[in-house]
């Protein structure tokens, strides 16, 4: 497994902890908990001060942790099977409805063909298998010049790019 | 109709390179077919029975005569010349090679054509009203919001990956010709009292293993808001329904399970929030660039009645009665609507030759700007055909095969391609309609009958619709044998129904013998003025079930 | 595909699809793809069954075929084999309403 975050390939500084497991001895390590765990325990974890990431399963809806946010610094969302395309819509939701700046990841079944869809919808980081190297990731963010459709990225839609063209035609 | 700019060009494109990539990946053994399957299901490509099948988008339905064309080109070379329009207005090809579609498609985009979401869980291709630009009462042209809804839904990178797929139709007549109650999201189009165009909006419709009419959910969207609207629906959709079994994953069955005032409360919600963001607002500017592109002809001034028409018609009577039956009132005095049937008698409905697209489409040139449509019960239309012309485009057609004066008659079928083509076909569906033409050859017969609809569906995904055919037939396997269930009463349009089971089905020698039992007991019982359907909605399944079912 | 088989019968062969092409083959006692039925290996009983499967089953990760599968199979006439369900007859043969097209016209049976 690999991160590969804002596009580039890195080591990953955060600590997936499960359910029942201590945390990582570092008191600055940043860990990934689950929403259980967060609901079970957040007063604690806010008050060890380490920076910390909730993660959702399909079928956690983002509304569950939206109060929570700012004391988020990440926020997991799991693909079970990469048909499950729920997480598009959730992180969509963290970043377009609740404003959410940290950083969203991409975890569990995260192919190469959904980089771009995965990226246009607000993911900054993606944990994704070994054999994906730093020039697939290129090719595949870098397949489609244009969008049809905003999204929770920065790409303008095509209507606009034509809106803007026009305007430009008109001036010269 | 719609040309592509830059951009649409440059997309299209950039799909070729990206899928010719993936096509050489799988055929190195690079990638394993599991892997490969939903990449080439997302353009189109499915493996059938004896060969891969290509699907292409005809975006709500319009072609041009080049398009036609290059189509006719590609199927003589890529395949067995011949292509099937199918009820979504597509056309399929069914003997593609995969080694072949990397070029196949490379040649389509040089028509602005592609495969771009004609399969997968996905938003598929808009379908709309074939008369569109053309029918009387129309608000305004349905294409243009088509349009809008095919860009928007292109590799959206929320909704690629829905629960299940996703179809969209819109119509913009009270008279719905383009089913929008059986869609999982159905738009008419419509103007307030204020005389402001906006949107009625039907979710939850559809057919398949569960077939339920859709709900409307709202009554008077804004046309600026449109695209917020669907994009909730759609979120609302993607969020909440179901993954667990897919056959309970449309949005149909979310709307079922949680019901139509929950489902409407939580649209409205997610659309209230959408709609303060301001991202998706439509932009005058762009909804005008697009209606240019479907500006009306430019229409002669002629007077409505064709005095050359009038005398052909007098001089001959299979003329006349092709005029009757295949043409149809057109908005502008001295133009006609002519659809085109793809049902000969004994043929299989919706099947084209490459000879054939080549001759419509000289047809178009001389004398329907150009221009063609694709209907969803597998016809085709030429929109705008001066009424002085009819003759002209009769014999043309009549020189290619394709002058059956069937529409609306019970030869005039929807079947899918069933067990002789489809993978997931239990049965096979275009033996039965050819059977069922060729017993009711008799064209004052048919007249005598009326208008009534066959739909055939070799397995319970109904493709051919058979829920809202007046008759709609059901293939089945029972053991290896196939097996025929018949439904009555059901309807697409404005008031749409589904049909009822009349009870157990019948084998494929008895098959055809039932529905004569039913047409006859129909003649029979009939009053004045009444159609099958009418008649079904007076007197209800039990007449025809004692005929049928009456032990000899 | 169960549902196209009928219960109690036995000798089966084993079909997929090309993948270049898509083109119905069936796997040859020496382990090739043959386009004629005729030249498919045939398994009687469970086990013959699953060990033919299995050496199917092997082309899997390949870059040959496609869904693999076996399916029921009777003696004909002719001392050759014939496809228990319609389907299967239908995917030897080619469409039913085409006889111009697919192996049926080809001479591959």
């Amino acid at each position: 497994m690999q991160l590969i975050k804002d596009g580039a390939f890195i080591a990953d500084p955060w600590t997936h902890v499960g359910d029942e497991d201590a945390l990582p001895g570092a008191p600055d390590a940043g860990v990934i908990v689950s929403l259980e765990r967060w609901q079970r325990e957040s007063n604690e974890l806010i008050a060890s001060g380490r920076p910390l990431g909730v993660q959702l399963k399909s079928g956690q809806d983002p509304s569950e942790i939206a109060r929570d946010l700012e004391k988020l610094a990440l926020v997991g969302l799991e693909f079970p099977a990469y048909r499950n395309g729920r997480a598009y819509s959730y992180a969509s939701l963290l970043r377009q409805r609740y404003g959410f700046k940290g950083e969203v990841r991409a975890v569990g079944n995260v192919l190469r063909d959904q980089f771009l869809y995965m990226i246009r919808c607000g993911f900054d980081a993606l944990e994704v298998t070994d054999n994906i190297t730093p020039a697939i990731y290129a090719e595949m963010i870098g397949e489609f010049t244009h969008s049809y459709q905003t999204a929770a990225d920065d790409r303008p839609a095509v209507m606009s790019l034509r809106q803007r063209l026009a305007a430009k035609n008109a001036a010269d | 109709m719609y040309r592509y700019d830059e951009f649409d060009h440059q997309l299209v494109r950039e799909r070729v390179k990206q899928f010719r990539g993936q096509v050489a990946r799988r055929l190195s053994g690079e990638i394993t077919e599991d892997e490969f399957k939903p990449l080439r299901l997302m353009n189109g490509v499915y493996l059938q029975l004896h060969a891969y099948m290509l699907r292409i988008a005809v975006p709500y339905g319009t072609l041009s005569s080049r398009q036609l064309r290059k189509l006719a080109e590609l199927a003589r070379k890529y395949d067995r010349g011949y292509g099937h329009f199918t009820t979504r207005q597509n056309l399929q090809l069914n003997w593609p090679a995969l080694k072949d579609m990397p070029n196949l498609i490379e040649e389509l985009a040089t028509v602005e054509m592609h495969c771009i979401q004609t399969s997968g869980n996905c938003i598929r291709n808009v379908t709309s009203d074939h008369y569109a630009g053309a029918a009387e009462g129309e608000v305004e042209d349905p294409r243009i919001i088509c349009e809008i809804i095919r860009q928007w839904s292109t590799f959206h990178p929320e909704f690629s990956y829905l629960p299940r797929k996703f179809k969209i139709a819109v119509s913009a007549t009270e008279h719905d010709r383009a089913a929008i109650r059986v869609h999982d999201i159905g738009i008419r189009v419509l103007k307030n009292g204020l005389g402001e165009t906006g949107y009625e909006v039907w979710i939850g419709g559809g057919l398949g293993r569960t077939p339920i009419i859709g709900k409307k959910v709202g009554d008077f969207i804004r046309r600026e808001d449109l695209l917020s609207y669907l994009e909730a629906a759609l979120r609302v959709y993607n969020m909440s329904g179901r993954r667990d079994n897919m056959y309970k994953s449309r949005i149909k069955i979310l709307v079922h399970e949680i019901g139509e005032a929950e489902m409407k409360r939580r649209v409205e919600a997610e659309f209230e929030e959408i709609r303060k963001e301001g991202r998706l607002q439509l932009p005058d500017e762009e909804v005008e660039r697009i209606r240019r592109y479907f500006a009306a002809p430019a229409f002669e001034t002629l007077p409505d009645q064709s005095a050359e028409l009038d005398a052909e018609m007098a001089k001959d009577e299979d003329f006349a009665h092709w005029v009757r039956q295949n043409t149809v009132k057109h908005k502008t005095p001295g133009y006609a609507i002519v659809n085109i049937s793809l049902k000969p008698i004994g043929g299989t409905p919706g099947d084209i030759s490459s000879e054939q697209m080549e001759a419509v489409a000289d047809l178009a040139e001389k004398y329907a700007f150009s221009e063609l449509r694709a209907a969803h019960e597998q016809n085709l239309t030429f929109a705008h055909v001066r009424k002085q012309d009819l003759r002209a485009v009769y014999d043309g057609l009549s020189a290619a095969g394709l002058a059956t004066p069937n529409i609306g008659l019970i030869s005039d079928q929807i079947a899918c391609p069933g067990l002789d083509y489809c993978a997931l076909a239990n049965a096979r569906s275009i033996p039965l309609a050819q059977e069922i033409s060729e017993r009711f050859a008799d064209l004052k017969l048919q007249h005598d009958i009326g208008r009534l609809h066959i739909n055939i569906s070799g397995c319970i995904n109904a493709c051919g619709h058979h829920h809202v055919g007046h008759i709609g037939i059901l293939g089945v396997d029972k053991k290896g044998i196939e097996n025929y269930q018949i439904t009555l009463g059901g309807a697409a349009d404005e008031i749409a129904s589904v049909g009822d089971i009349i009870g157990p089905g019948f084998t494929d020698d008895k098959i055809v013998d039932a529905i004569e039992t039913i047409v006859m007991t129909y003649l029979d019982i009939r009053q004045e003025g009444e159609i099958f359907l009418d008649t079904y909605r007076r007197v209800g399944l039990q007449p025809f079930k004692d005929k049928l079912y009456a032990t000899h | 595909m169960a549902q196209h088989m009928r219960k109690g019968a036995r000798v089966q062969a084993l079909t997929a699809n090309r993948l270049q092409d898509g083109i119905v083959v069936y796997l040859t006692p020496d382990n090739r793809w043959s386009e004629k039925m005729q030249d498919a290996d045939v398994a009687d009983g469970k086990e013959e069954a699953a060990a033919l499967l299995a050496r199917g089953q092997a082309f899997l990760g390949s870059k040959d075929v496609v869904d693999v599968y076996l399916f029921e199979v009777e003696g004909d006439e002719h001392g050759g084999i014939r496809a228990m369900s319609v389907r299967e007859a239908i995917r030897q043969a080619g469409p039913t309403v085409r006889p111009d097209l697919g192996k049926q016209a080809e001479g591959k049976v």
